[in-house]
This record gives structure tokens, sequence and C-alpha cells, in this order.
């Protein structure tokens, strides 16, 4: 499972705080401990902690890179950011996120091309997110084929159906799994299907229950890859007994540590 | 034409830990040289997809005592060398043992109840008799292993020796002396690789490197149960090129024990069989069970016999060779 930590994220009060105060060690220990915890990459997200974007993602992905080497996902819905920040931030990074209208993927894929990052294409375009789960594998196979034509491998391609919470969208964590099952077959090897998977649990109870049965579920569809938080000890557990559930690990009676070996 | 062949090599992502067993004066020991074993990074002999690492060694199987209970063909073999373990480690290395499996069997309560000092004065014995490296395996019950193995770790210190085993019950004694004198550790389990792996992360959370461990998953000989030993082998090596880590160590084979006890090796020919090759059989079977286990990716082998020992290394260069053109 590809874990991108979502703690980084300006939306979060300490992390706001810290980045208005560039308190350095707050966000270094967020690091930290979300890639002990088993994240394979972070997401950098300002949200509205600063005016200046580009400065706040630019901070804190030196900050963070002075303690690891791990992947950034470089979060920002605005391209004149995301195309001055993503060229300056040094070692593997992703680009977090375009949008599925043709012209706009073409010019995210020629970003991510361009300095070797990874790319998560959202299925969602001019008109919104897709009411119907034919409309998303349609945005998703038209992100695939941009991509195809650009040059970007499918092992640097994630491929975002959109998860909506489910207490406002009751059938979209179904839409969604149904299309991460249909994009899979879009090409050999596939893209990763990723979701930003708190979002299915905004404002409901039981958000942790809600997060990781879904999980667990998305996963048997095909779900490789998830913004979702890593210090959530139950979560993380939930996807590694997914990950042996499907055979992609041997099991031990300390399996849950054995993953953890790395 | 072979440009229309599609590539069907497989890409894998991990690969078998090296372990290097022995230790020359250089490196503190006394060894005239050291046997590495492991490596590859792809399934045995398939060498257009990956590298196939070190060859498969052989280790000699030596007792410390109680040759009387081996078979007539080894006991001919071996002749009076069976009085002594130095004598018998001597004759191992012109039979062209890579490495002396010394096997504390005389140290079992049932067969001799030797003292841990009488072990550790056979494991110096054989370590002056020889210069290949060593393999120390214990008796097999867990209290009497405990109590021996500290004494013959210390006594080998500094040779670095593979010593056995480590079980899943049984695994702090022999984690903390191979820690102590810096050997490496043979991790046992009974033909269960999810055993194997629980026994690896065992002695990897008791502080014990896992890329200094070497499995013994359980062996049989060929017509009895080796297809399992061979599912059970292949299905830890996949895992292990996949990139599962505590199933990435190289694998010993315990090959002239189980091939020696069967009775197609051991008994006396049946009335009427008329096969006059019915000497031949125990090396035959020893060396058919050997060759299965490389096939199934067996880095190091524990063998008795002398021809047989020339049959598998013969086998192992034609395999190497086939898989280099």
């Amino acid at each position: 499972m590809y874990v991108v930590g979502e703690r980084i994220n300006g939306m979060f009060e300490n992390v706001k705080q810290a980045i208005r105060e560039k308190n350095a060690a707050v966000i270094q220990d967020l690091a930290k401990r979300q890639l002990a915890a088993g994240a394979t990459a972070l997401d950098v997200n300002v949200g509205p902690a600063v005016s200046d974007a580009q400065g706040g993602l630019l901070w804190l992905a030196e900050t963070i890179r002075a303690v690891t080497d791990a992947p950034l996902a470089i979060d920002t819905a605005r391209w004149e950011v995301m195309s001055a920040v993503v060229p300056r931030v040094p070692g593997e990074k992703i680009v977090n996120s375009s949008k599925a209208d043709p012209e706009v993927v073409a010019q995210y894929v020629g970003l991510a091309v361009e300095n070797g990052a990874g790319l998560i294409g959202l299925t969602i375009d001019a008109n919104g997110v897709p009411g119907s789960v034919d409309k998303r594998v349609e945005l998703g196979a038209q992100i695939i084929a941009v991509a195809m034509e650009g040059g970007l491998s499918m092992n640097n391609l994630f491929i975002d159906p959109i998860i909506l919470p489910v207490n406002v969208a009751p059938k979209n964590p179904s839409h969604c799994m149904e299309a991460i099952s249909q994009l899979r077959a879009f090409a050999d090897p596939p893209p990763h299907l990723l979701l930003g998977l708190s979002n299915v649990s905004q404002r409901c109870s039981n958000r942790g229950l809600i997060n990781r049965t879904y999980l667990a579920m998305a996963m048997a569809r095909g779900l490789d890859a998830a913004i979702m938080d890593p210090l959530d000890k139950e979560l993380m557990d939930t996807a590694v007994t997914a990950e042996l559930l499907l055979a992609r690990m041997i099991y031990c009676d300390s399996y849950l540590q054995a993953a953890r070996h790395g | 034409m072979a440009s229309s062949i599609p590539d069907v090599s497989e890409k894998w992502t991990g690969g078998v830990n090296t372990v290097v067993i022995g230790a020359t004066a250089a490196e503190g020991g006394t060894r005239t040289g050291t046997v590495t074993v492991g490596g590859a990074t792809t399934l045995p002999f398939l060498g257009f997809e990956g590298s196939l690492g070190q060859r498969p060694a052989i280790a000699v199987e030596v007792w410390d005592s109680g040759a009387e209970s081996w078979p007539q063909p080894l006991r001919e073999a071996y002749g009076q060398a069976l009085a002594s373990p130095a004598q018998w480690a001597k004759k191992a290395v012109q039979f062209g043992a890579d490495l002396i499996c010394l096997r504390l069997v005389g140290a079992h309560p049932d067969f001799g109840d030797r003292s841990p000092q009488q072990c550790a004065q056979t494991v110096k014995e054989v370590l002056s008799a020889v210069g290949v490296p060593l393999i120390i395996w214990g008796c097999g019950t867990d209290e009497k292993d405990n109590a021996i193995l500290p004494a013959v770790s210390a006594a080998a210190s500094g040779e670095n020796c593979l010593i056995g085993t480590a079980r899943e019950k049984n695994y702090r004694t022999v984690v903390a002396v191979c820690l102590a004198d810096k050997h490496k550790l043979i991790a046992e389990s009974p033909l269960d690789v999810n055993i194997a792996k629980q026994v690896n992360i065992l002695c990897s959370d008791a502080g014990f490197p896992l890329e200094n461990i070497v499995i013994f998953p359980a062996t049989s000989a060929l017509g009895y149960g080796i297809e399992y030993v061979y599912s059970i082998q292949e299905r830890g090596r996949l895992a292990g090129l996949k990139g599962d880590k505590l199933l990435a160590q190289p694998v010993i084979c315990d090959v002239g024990f189980e091939a020696w006890r069967v009775k197609e090796a051991k008994a006396p020919p049946f009335a009427g069989v008329t096969d006059e090759n019915r000497g031949q059989w125990g090396v035959m079977w020893e060396s058919a069970t050997a060759m299965v286990l490389l096939q199934a990716g067996a880095e190091l082998l524990v063998m008795r016999h002398p021809d047989a020992i020339r049959h598998v290394k013969k086998a192992i260069d034609r395999f190497l060779s086939a898989a280099a053109t």
C-alpha cells in the first residue's frame, strides 16, 4: 500500500500555527512520525495558513527535506503555485493534483515529466465531480491516455476517483470502488489508484471506523494508494491486514510487526 | 526467430541475502578460506532473469559420536576416519567439503548426553583438523541445546561459524551466543513458511540481524514428502524475491540426514530385488534429493556420501553452465 501521509496540512491548527511561526520542529516531527508509522510519501499543503502559498510550500518542503528523502506530494490547486514550486523541490515528488480536462492534464503531465515527478490526476473536470461510474471511468481513461502520450510511466501516475463524504453522497463510495476496478484494466501495468480517504467520513461520527472499513473495501477492488492518516494505528493495521487477505504478503503470527519491518 | 519470442522474464524487486561463513587469520579466525552463500536475484538457475548469486555450497556432515548407527555404504566410504570427529572432518574435506557441518548428536540426553565441555572440545578438535568453515548443529532438544551452544560458540569465537538452530519456542539463547561470539545463525521452522517468517522476526526482535541468518525450513527425502518441501521453499523464495525481507535468507537443506534414513537407502536388499545397482540406491537417493532441492533454491546442502557429493557437484556445474548460455 502506497500511503501518502496527510498530516502536514495547514488545515490542521498545529500545522497552521507552525507554518505561520516557521516552527520547523513541529513539521519535522510530523514528517518523521508519519514515516515511522508506515507512510511512503508525505503530502504537503499550506491550506489557509498563509496567503503566500508558494513561499509556504517551499518553506515546508525545505524543512521536511532536512530530515527525510521520502517523496513529497506538493498539494495545491493553483497552477501558478504548482509550476513555480515543483521545480524547486529537491528529491522525489508528486504533483498533487490535476483535473481531467485534456488540456489541463497535458500541462500537468508536462510539469511532472520535466521534473521527474509523479502525478495525481483527479476524475473531475470543468463540470465538477461526476455523478456516475461511467463518467469517472471516462475521465480516468482520459488522464491515462494523456499521461501515456506525454511519456509519464504508469508507475508515476495516480488516478483519484474523488471520494465524497458518505453522509452527503451515499452512493459515491460504491461508485468509486467500481471505477477503481474498471480503471485498473485500462493499462498494463495499471496506474496507481488512489483516494483521499479521510474525505469519506467528513462530518460523520465514527470517522476512524468508516475510514478503515472503506479502505479495506476499496483495496479489495484494486485501490493501492491513499492519502490518509498514518498516525491512525488501527487504520494502518487494517491496510496491512487487507494486504495479507489479498495474498500480497505471507502470514506469520507477528505479521503486523513484520509489515513494519519494511 | 528469436526476435519473435516475447520477453517473459520476471522483474523481481528483492533478492536473497548473502551470508559469509568462516573467518581467515586476517578476519580474526583461523580458517584457510571463507564460504559465501546466497545473492540470487531470481529463481534458481534462471540466468536470463537476474543474478544467480553464489554457487551452492556443500557442507559435509560430521558427528561428534554415534557413527556406528550410519548405514553400511557410508561406513565403508569413511572407514577408520569415523573413529574421531577430527579424522572424519579431514576425510570429508578430501571428499570435497566446502564446509564441515558438525552435528552434536552425542549431546542428546538419549544418545550419550555429552557435556558442554566435551562438545566444546570436539569443536576445537575439528577446527584445528581442517581449514574449511564450520557449521555447528545442536542436538535438537531445547534444554540441552541451551546448555551446550554457549560453550561451543565460545570455543569457536572469532571463527564466524554458522550455528543452529533457533526455533520458534527456543531462540533466545542461540541468538544471544551468536551475537556475543559473532557467529551466523540457522533459523529452523517445521515445514511451515509462516513459522519460517515468524522465527526470523523473533530473532530480529531479539537483536539479531536478518542479514546474518540462514533459514532451515526443514528437509525431507525423495519419496517422503519432497514435493511439500519444494513448495514451501519455493513460496518463501518467491516472497523474498518480491521484497519480503523476512524471507530473503539463504536456505540450508539437511540432505544426507534425510536421504540416508529412508528404507530404500539404508535397508539390506529385499528378497527378490534383482537391481544390480542396489548398492548404489542410497547414493542415488541422496543425489536426487539434493538436485531437487537445488531447483527449489537451496544455497547450502548438508551431505554425506562422497559419490553423491561428486554427482551433485557435477550437476551444479551443468546447471550453472546451462544458465550461463
